[in-house]
């Protein structure tokens, strides 16, 4: 019985139509959803980059806003997994059944799983490639390495989907995703360098915002942005997808767990 | 790693063929032998509380089984360790001939579950749910659309096709409901409490279509606590009470199995005095529920013509029921 819940994920292509029918739900909810994606990450983009901006000398070599627009990439896409992998996925989860209709059918858990992780970081993509798209044409970023954001998108997507699904299978209600909110989400937002340089903080706190996943995207994104390869590129990549694995596998394993009455 | 396409992994060709009669179907009788969904012993606890204690169960191809049993008598925890959502503590099952849990995935490519609470999709149409449920089972959409007309025709819900979940009626949600659960073509169907909640008229509906899936020779495992449901529906019948099987059999061997064959109710203020008095004279057994005295009888003209002396006291003389059988097993007291 315990053995089996700690057993290691099953993966296969079945998680398709599942991932299928998020799609379908989300196409007839697009044009909202692509407005709730933009609004609020542009809003506070543009409100700090020209606000601060224009008080701010230049960072790093950038203008403050091309510095902004970087983190503000990472953050948007940490926020939609999140929020994706959380409020939606508790919502298919508990209140409308959705997982026990498709266990029904010949689907397991494992691939169930596997879908509400891909699906919530194609939502991530979908708001990186958004909030790029708007950094684009207001002429932020002009370098083709600025490309490489899409699959950064993906995989920032992927490690908040993990963690956020760790929450998803412990909360007991709605009420309860709270306390990531304002314990996890928006400090990591604050600490992660989106508004300004980590080196700015207290060396313990630099360590702190060293370990947490969202610095680690953004120490990617931001030399993309100006066209530079970012140093320790592969070492970033890890450590993101570590969080993404460890996310899937402990949320997998609580799920077993929480379902199996 | 698996295969999108479930169909190609549908395991023991001695197993496929007769079971896979599409269109024919007719129960074969040398095939009533053999068991659909067979559980040995099994065992379930939580918390150091046994929900399913040693059941036995032997469903044979083509019939429709009931499980009855008062609420928190194990009948949903049974039926989901059958289609191996959670495995049993002990015990061994079977499904379609494929071990469960172990198989279950591949059992269930050829098993249709009408859950107990509606879990449609209520961001998609009619045709919508039954589309994106067609998938999960690696069907493709053109295998899809072209089963849903016979679908929807089935489930009267052909003009709406284009209705969103939300607007429907509870019996159209539950035909809807059904109706998903045969998008496969499934050969077993588990039915959970598929009528509570709906009303006399949807009630019939559900029941007819039922019927009609026996007729094609489907297998039906279903759970109620309606005994004019079991009795109508059921060929064979198994009360459950305590996570155990307390009785088996056709309605009519349990009603003659368990219970005297007539039933005299007598009602009115004075009955309780009356039955302290006369019941056990004229009743094989009896017993006081609130106002009304229930006397069971092998014969039942002595104490009607003795009733009909008693002018204070109405009476109601029936043939035994179900009912009767189920409450006699598990008792009146309340559950939950």
């Amino acid at each position: 019985m315990i053995m089996r819940d700690f057993a290691l994920p099953r993966l296969s292509l079945r998680f398709f139509p599942i991932w299928q029918r998020h799609w379908l739900v989300w196409k007839k909810i697009a044009a909202a959803s692509v407005i709730g994606h933009l609004a609020d990450p542009v809003i506070y983009m543009l409100g700090l980059g020209y606000g601060l901006g224009s008080l701010l000398p230049q960072m790093g070599g950038t203008s403050y806003m091309t510095f902004l627009a970087a983190g503000t990439v990472c953050y948007s896409t940490m926020n939609s997994a999140s929020f994706e992998a959380l409020y939606s996925g508790f919502a298919r989860m508990h209140e409308q059944r959705t997982w026990e209709a498709i266990l029904n059918a010949p689907i397991s858990l494992d691939d169930v799983v596997l879908s509400e992780i891909l699906w919530a970081a194609t939502k991530s993509l979908m708001s990186g490639i958004a909030v790029l798209l708007v950094i684009w044409l207001l002429g932020l970023s002009h370098s083709a390495m600025s490309l490489w954001m899409i699959p950064l998108a993906l995989l920032v997507g992927l490690t908040f989907a993990g963690l956020g699904l760790i929450m998803t299978a412990l909360a007991p209600a709605y009420d309860f995703f709270l306390y990531y909110f304002t314990l996890v989400i928006t400090p990591m937002m604050l600490l992660c360098g989106v508004f300004f340089p980590v080196t700015q903080l207290p060396q313990s706190w630099q360590t702190v915002a060293n370990i947490l996943p969202l610095s680690h995207a953004i120490d990617l994104a931001r030399p993309l942005m100006v066209g530079n390869v970012p140093p320790d590129a592969i070492q970033h990549i890890a450590v993101l997808l570590a969080y993404a694995l460890f996310g899937f596998y402990v949320s997998l394993v609580l799920f077993r767990r929480r379902l199996a009455r | 790693m698996g295969i999108l396409s479930v169909n190609s992994s549908v395991s023991t060709p001695s197993l496929t063929l007769p079971l896979h009669g599409g269109g024919d179907a007719k129960v074969n009788r040398d095939s009533k032998m053999a068991a659909i969904i067979q559980a040995t012993n099994l065992q379930k606890s939580y918390a150091g509380q046994r929900v399913v204690d040693g059941l036995n169960l032997f469903i044979h191809k083509g019939e429709c089984f009931g499980l009855l049993g008062p609420n928190g008598a194990g009948k949903t925890t049974t039926l989901r360790m059958l289609l191996g959502l959670i495995a049993p503590d002990a015990g061994e099952i079977t499904l379609l001939n494929l071990p469960v849990p172990q198989a279950a995935r591949e059992a269930r490519i050829r098993v249709g579950v009408v859950p107990q609470m509606d879990n449609l999709d209520p961001d998609f149409t009619v045709g919508e749910n039954l589309l994106v449920y067609g998938r999960y089972f690696g069907m493709k959409d053109s295998e899809i659309e072209a089963r849903i007309p016979a679908l929807l025709e089935f489930a009267s819900l052909t003009n709406k096709r284009d209705a969103k979940v939300p607007t429907l009626s509870g019996g159209m949600k539950r035909r809807l409901t059904l109706a998903r659960a045969l998008v496969n073509d499934p050969d077993v169907i588990f039915l959970d409490e598929p009528t509570t909640g709906l009303d006399p008229q949807a009630r019939h509906l559900i029941w007819q279509r039922l019927r009609e899936l026996t007729q094609q020779g489907k297998t039906l495992l279903l759970t109620t606590h309606f005994m004019d449901e079991a009795e109508r529906l059921c060929h064979r019948l198994a009360v459950m009470d305590n996570g155990k099987l307390i009785s088996q059999g056709t309605p009519r061997e349990l009603i003659e199995q368990n219970i005297e064959p007539q039933v005299v109710e007598v009602f009115g203020e004075t009955a309780g005095a009356w039955a302290n008095e006369n019941a056990a004279r004229y009743s094989q057994r009896f017993e006081l529920s609130g106002e009304t005295v229930f006397c069971y009888v092998q014969e039942a003209q002595p104490l009607v013509a003795h009733l009909q002396t008693q002018s204070a006291l109405r009476y109601l003389h029936r043939p035994a029921n179900l009912e009767d059988v189920f409450l006699k097993l598990t008792g009146r007291e309340m559950r939950e």
